[in-house]
């Protein structure tokens, strides 16, 4: 299917019962572009992401992910995109190349692909000697890098990333993010949620939640010159301090 | 002065033989009355660990601790009464409401909600008219204060908060700050660990925390004074190319970004780098920084 931009949305909506949780927002993703998706927490971000990963169907709107329908082609969106989350991603009783292999074939990769990139997953995240090491015995720092890695193991379009770097250690994270850019410049559109509003920085582009809507989205240097801030830390707590939804 | 907690030779290893992972090595500190203590470090530095420790809750393998002038083995039944600990997993009764968890927390250290409610009150006014709903149904940062809440309504002398800002927004966490402040203020001592970074500036000192290890102990402006180096801000057009001239760069010892600049830590007599078409200005040290270096001397060590 021939698309221009990963991701299109327009008018999104849903509501819980007389809640709405994510209120007609509207916004597009470029191909190869690192978007940031910042928010309070209950502004709303998981509800969109998981419409947007085909896990939960919209009351209202329009959306298409990697040329795909979010309302009528949700397994075809799960097919083409990646998915990461700081709290489940690996299975901690299976090895590093177990891992891998379960999630190759999960996607239905063939075997010969899934040698071969095995073998060049391993060597790039210099893993070779702990390709039969349990999960659970590995550094939280290696087992996020397996974790992007592997939830980009079948190539997909976008790649969601749900605070991936929650509780790592500075370096380690420094050393993510160059995962990410790397992903990015070989084509794959991230699409990252954080808490730490210096990787907000590192986006090409950064949308803001509150209450349900979008209420701004442009590059960082844009945010900070439409709100007089210095920082995205500072933009951030301009717009998030508006909400009247009580997460409290 | 007496200390409210004394940490001295703390150990702690776990698993068996073959497998054994170290926890805590050889940890020494204290921490004075009513002070707002951070332990700052990421997943896996063994913060938890000594918070348990601390709490009564594990036993070290080697070491000795006070709380409030008690021993944490010998005299355990008597800090328990005197600490409030706020655990990193939500552990109040989910099923139970919000009136009805703190008032449980009270009649178990027999007291009442009413005994303390002055400490409490500028927190729980905040949920208060939620206190029918059950705990289960809360959000996040209601639980939290609830949390918060229930810690500290049998009048604890030291207040133990074991990442309560983890996973939480920047808004958020600044207004769980400026509670800690007003808590601080009614001279209850402390301790807090966090893995964000920026929190060590709110705290009167902090321990830098790696793989079990303390780095530094000391208070934010000192450890920041003491940052051997001088750092220089740099931004440009395309700043991964920037990233990787600036590591190839003679007198750069080290290079990494950070927010919207990179920062490059100058080797000793280095003012200004020989790059092109970028914005430089020599900055200030972050804890960040600090920590940063510290991670890949121990590394290197």
């Amino acid at each position: 299917m021939q698309h221009n931009k990963a991701i299109t949305v327009e008018n999104l909506t849903k509501r819980f019962g007389n809640f709405t949780a994510v209120d007609a927002i509207s916004f597009e993703v470029d191909k190869g572009e690192i978007f940031g998706f910042l928010g309070a927490n209950g502004a709303g971000k998981t509800t969109a992401m998981r419409m947007l990963c085909g896990l939960s169907l919209p009351t209202a709107g329009k959306a298409t992910v990697a040329g795909f329908d979010v309302f009528k082609q949700n397994e075809e969106i799960k097919r083409n995109i990646g998915y990461m989350s700081q709290k489940f991603s690996l299975y901690e009783d299976l090895t590093v190349k177990e891992n891998i292999r379960f999630y190759g074939g999960i996607y239905g990769k063939s075997n010969a692909f899934i040698k071969e990139k095995t073998g060049y997953l391993l060597q790039h995240l210099h893993l070779e000697k702990e390709a039969n090491v349990l999960v659970k015995e590995l550094p939280l720092g290696w087992k996020q890098k397996l974790a992007f890695s592997v939830a980009i193991f079948h190539e997909p379009e976008i790649v969601f990333l749900d605070e991936p770097t929650g509780g790592v250690d500075p370096v380690t994270r420094r050393e993510f993010w160059n995962m990410i850019y790397e992903a990015a410049s070989n084509g794959i559109t991230v699409f990252v949620t954080t808490h730490y509003m210096d990787e907000a920085e590192y986006c090409n582009r950064v949308s803001i939640m509150v209450d349900g809507k979008i209420e701004a989205l442009d590059t960082p240097t844009g945010l900070k010159q439409t709100y007089h801030a210095s920082s995205m830390d500072d933009v951030f707590v301009q717009l998030a301090r508006k909400a009247v939804r009580s997460d409290g | 002065m007496s200390y409210a907690v004394t940490i001295a030779s703390i150990s702690k290893t776990y698993g068996a033989k073959q497998k054994l992972v170290q926890a805590l090595s050889n940890i020494s500190l204290n921490v004075e009355k009513g002070e707002l203590f951070g332990i700052i470090g990421p997943d896996g530095a063994g913060k938890t660990s000594l918070f348990r420790i601390l709490t009564t809750l594990l036993l070290a393998n080697e070491g000795h601790a006070t709380v409030d002038g008690l021993d944490v083995v010998k005299e355990f039944k008597a800090i328990r009464n005197r600490v409030g600990y706020m655990p990193g997993r939500f552990s109040l009764y989910q099923d139970l409401t919000i009136e009805e968890n703190l008032s449980f927390f009270a009649t178990i250290f027999n007291t009442t909600i009413e005994a303390n409610y002055d400490l409490i009150k500028d927190i729980y006014i905040q949920i208060e008219p939620f206190k029918t709903r059950r705990a289960g149904k809360l959000s996040g940062g209601m639980k939290q204060k609830l949390a918060l809440c229930c810690a500290l309504i049998h009048k604890p002398s030291v207040l133990f908060l074991d990442e309560p800002t983890t996973g939480v927004d920047a808004v958020s966490r600044k207004e769980f700050w400026q509670m800690l402040k007003g808590l601080k203020e009614q001279g209850i001592t402390i301790l807090v660990s966090t893995p964000y970074m920026d929190e060590a500036s709110l705290c009167d000192r902090v321990a830098l925390m790696q793989s079990g290890k303390l780095m530094q102990v000391d208070s934010p402006r000192n450890i920041i004074h003491s940052f051997p180096h001088k750092i220089m801000a740099v931004k440009g057009s395309n700043m991964l190319q920037l990233l990787n001239t600036l590591k190839q760069t003679k007198g750069v010892a080290d290079a990494y970004a950070f927010g919207e600049y990179h920062h490059a830590v100058l080797e000793d007599g280095i003012t200004t780098l020989p790059i092109e078409q970028v914005e430089m200005k020599i900055v200030q040290p972050d804890i960040e920084d600090c920590f940063i270096a510290l991670m890949k001397d121990h590394a290197a060590q």
